[in-house]
């Protein structure tokens, strides 16, 4: 439901090195909720602690202490398999790299996640052609990632993120490794997908005017959550 | 489903790193293919013994007189003796008489079909003026001259009456015809021919020429005193030289049926409780190409195990290198398993994923040292001039194997990817 409370962390702590001399606490308490159907963006600049935050809500890692549910269900407390399962469902990742498996087809990137949930082949086929319409890759679905440019790549990544249909896409610098214009384009299509389709996106990035064009910007320093503010959002399409 | 998935992927990972795997599958290759070659070799080998074997009569048994082995026995008062033969050469009281023969039909009538008898006469010479030819004289029951794989260019072989009625008749050998009749087959048919036997001269009509095979004979005298065989019938042979028809040895043709190996001990046990108890020097004990076959096959077989067992062991290379480069693989590819991981993939999905490939590599290389192995061995197995037949059991076991060297060397690897954190492997450049 529109509205309701997706990502719910509390004090997420982060230490890295526990018990040994050289013990680092990278996040110091960070609060943070996202409700469905919301464009948040996270900035700050390097060293910040914005990537150990994004693998925190992206559960690739555990926070060592605090609390974090996502769409309800408890993260911390999840066995690794179960994390598999979290990942596959409920998350949709978008890289700065677009880390588009190699030597398979486009297709068959967009398939993936689906594959990993057990989806029949008929069935996961229709769909990643279906996505790939929507990304604006129809027609080159069936090349390798090698032989696509950076936005063409990262497109098929952004469908490949939509596969399962998740709770969340969170996109780690999606137009890092893009040209402004191109960029622009991967950005028009998370807001389509914002505006359109309702879906709820996390953006992290270290750019202030890309972070202006999402909802609600919350800035983070120093593993610490220092200002949060609303965004212009997007112009219309 | 995710099998399939793996397996595609896995081919098209070779297919991409062509150089690189078939280098890795050369160990692999070797490995099964000289296994492969060695068992079609073994197997073509034994395979020919066999076929060569029972064209010669897998199911005669060669019957004869042994004399028993030497033992010791302590009697209950505590003399020892020893136990052994008496006479080193038997006399006419040890032979295997026809009546002997007779019982054993009766006792068995399903596995007896018949007995090649026997009765060498000796070397003799054939005497015509001027003109003659060296023979070895036989006489031989029906069966024996059937067997005998005489081929008849004139005449007949003997009739039963000949052998009922111990006939003066003979067949000779066109060699014989050449020495004694300048090769007129015809003329010697019907002729009556004067043999020095001993001292002695007696006659016999020719009634069959048969073709003589040089190959078959060993012989170091010049052509013209080649000694070649001169048949006459069984009872005509005994008359000649005065004695009652009993043998030493003798052929017994066994059913198809009869499994010859234990009906051997049958045999023995047969004469050596009813008729060789009392006799003290001799027993009665039986030979026949299939146990001789038998024990041949099994020495080709462990000789072709001894080798392969060497061959294995390029096999483990093979897998060590199989192992090397998966870890090569999966090093190189830790972003993409990281990729993966942040998909959604578990750890047992990466875990057959790598698995999956180490088998697909191994079984590639398999079927290629498959493919190799039998050609080299049919084309070795066909030069030394065997029957050529596929080792079915070698091309199983190869393909079972290699997949096990899959399995066994790809789980480390495959393991390792899929306890990758992945944080660090997307991390990872």
């Amino acid at each position: 439901m529109k509205g309701d409370i997706i990502i719910d962390a509390k004090n997420i702590i982060k230490r890295y090195y526990i018990g040994q001399p050289n013990e680092l606490e990278i996040l110091h308490g960070i609060d943070l909720t996202v409700r469905e159907g919301e464009f948040v963006a996270i900035v700050g600049a390097s060293g910040s602690g914005k990537s150990t935050l994004m693998n925190i809500i992206g559960v690739l890692d555990k926070p060592t202490e605090g609390r974090y549910m996502l769409d309800g269900v408890d993260v911390v407390a999840a066995k690794d398999k179960e994390l598999s399962e979290i990942r596959n469902q409920k998350i949709g990742f978008v890289f700065q790299t677009y880390n588009l498996v190699s030597r398979t087809s486009a297709l068959k990137n967009v398939e993936l996640p689906m594959l990993y949930a057990g989806m029949k082949s008929g069935a996961r086929r229709r769909r990643a052609k279906q996505l790939m319409e929507i990304v604006g890759m129809g027609e080159r679905m069936h090349h390798n990632p090698d032989e696509l440019s950076g936005g063409q790549k990262q497109r098929v990544a952004i469908a490949r993120a939509m596969a399962n249909n998740p709770s969340i896409i969170l996109a780690d610098e999606p137009t890092g490794a893009l040209d402004t214009k191109t960029g622009r384009m991967v950005m028009d299509l998370f807001h389509g997908l914002h505006l359109e389709q309702g879906k709820t996106i996390v953006l992290i990035t270290h750019s202030p005017e890309l972070a202006e064009e999402t909802e609600r910007i919350l800035t983070l320093s120093d593993g610490m959550i220092i200002g949060e503010r609303r965004g212009l959002g997007h112009a219309p399409l | 489903m995710l099998l399939f998935e793996n397996f595609l992927l896995a081919l098209s990972g070779l297919r991409a790193n062509k150089m690189r795997s078939i280098l890795t599958m050369l160990g692999i290759i070797i490995g099964i293919a000289s296994v492969i070659a060695i068992m079609t070799v073994g197997s073509s080998m034994s395979g020919s013994i066999t076929e060569t074997m029972s064209e010669m009569g897998a199911s005669n048994i060669t019957v004869g007189l042994t004399q028993v082995s030497s033992s010791t026995e302590v009697t209950r008062s505590g003399m020892r003796f020893n136990r052994g033969p008496r006479y080193t050469q038997y006399s006419d009281d040890d032979l295997i008489t026809e009546e002997m023969l007779e019982a054993l039909q009766e006792a068995y009538p399903e596995d007896v079909t018949g007995y090649m008898l026997s009765k060498s006469v000796g070397s003799a010479q054939a005497k015509d003026g001027q003109l003659y030819a060296n023979i070895s004289i036989t006489g031989g029951n029906q069966t024996y001259i059937e067997n005998d794989r005489l081929t008849i260019l004139a005449g007949r072989f003997f009739t039963d009456r000949d052998q009922e009625e111990a006939k003066k008749v003979c067949i000779v050998s066109d060699y014989f015809c050449n020495n004694l009749f300048n090769g007129d087959v015809d003329a010697a048919l019907g002729s009556q021919i004067s043999i020095l036997l001993n001292g002695a001269y007696c006659h016999y009509t020719v009634v069959g020429v048969y073709e003589y095979d040089a190959s078959s004979n060993f012989s170091s005298s010049s052509e013209e005193d080649t000694s070649t065989t001169l048949y006459i019938p069984l009872l005509t042979a005994f008359n000649q030289v005065h004695e009652d028809p009993a043998y030493s040895q003798l052929t017994l043709i066994s059913a198809t049926t009869t499994n010859v190996t234990s009906f051997m001990s049958t045999v023995e046990e047969f004469f050596n409780s009813k008729y060789y108890r009392k006799n003290e020097s001799f027993e009665v004990s039986c030979s026949s190409l299939t146990s001789l076959m038998e024990e041949m096959t099994s020495m080709t077989g462990t000789i072709s195990l001894a080798i392969s067992f060497i061959a294995g062991i390029s096999l483990l290379v093979g897998g060590i290198g199989v192992m090397n480069i998966m870890l090569v693989s999966i090093q190189e590819r830790t972003k993409e398993i990281g990729t993966r991981k942040a998909l959604g993939a578990t750890n047992a999905s990466i875990r057959t994923q790598f698995i999956v490939e180490a088998i697909v590599l191994c079984l590639v290389g398999g079927f290629l040292g498959i493919v190799i192995g039998c050609t080299i061995g049919v084309i070795a197995a066909h030069q030394m001039g065997y029957y050529v037949y596929p080792s079915i059991g070698g091309i199983i076991f190869s393909v079972a194997f290699s997949m096990a060297i899959g399995v066994f060397f790809g789980y480390y690897p495959a393991n390792k990817a899929a306890k990758m954190n992945p944080v660090e492997a997307l991390r990872y450049e």
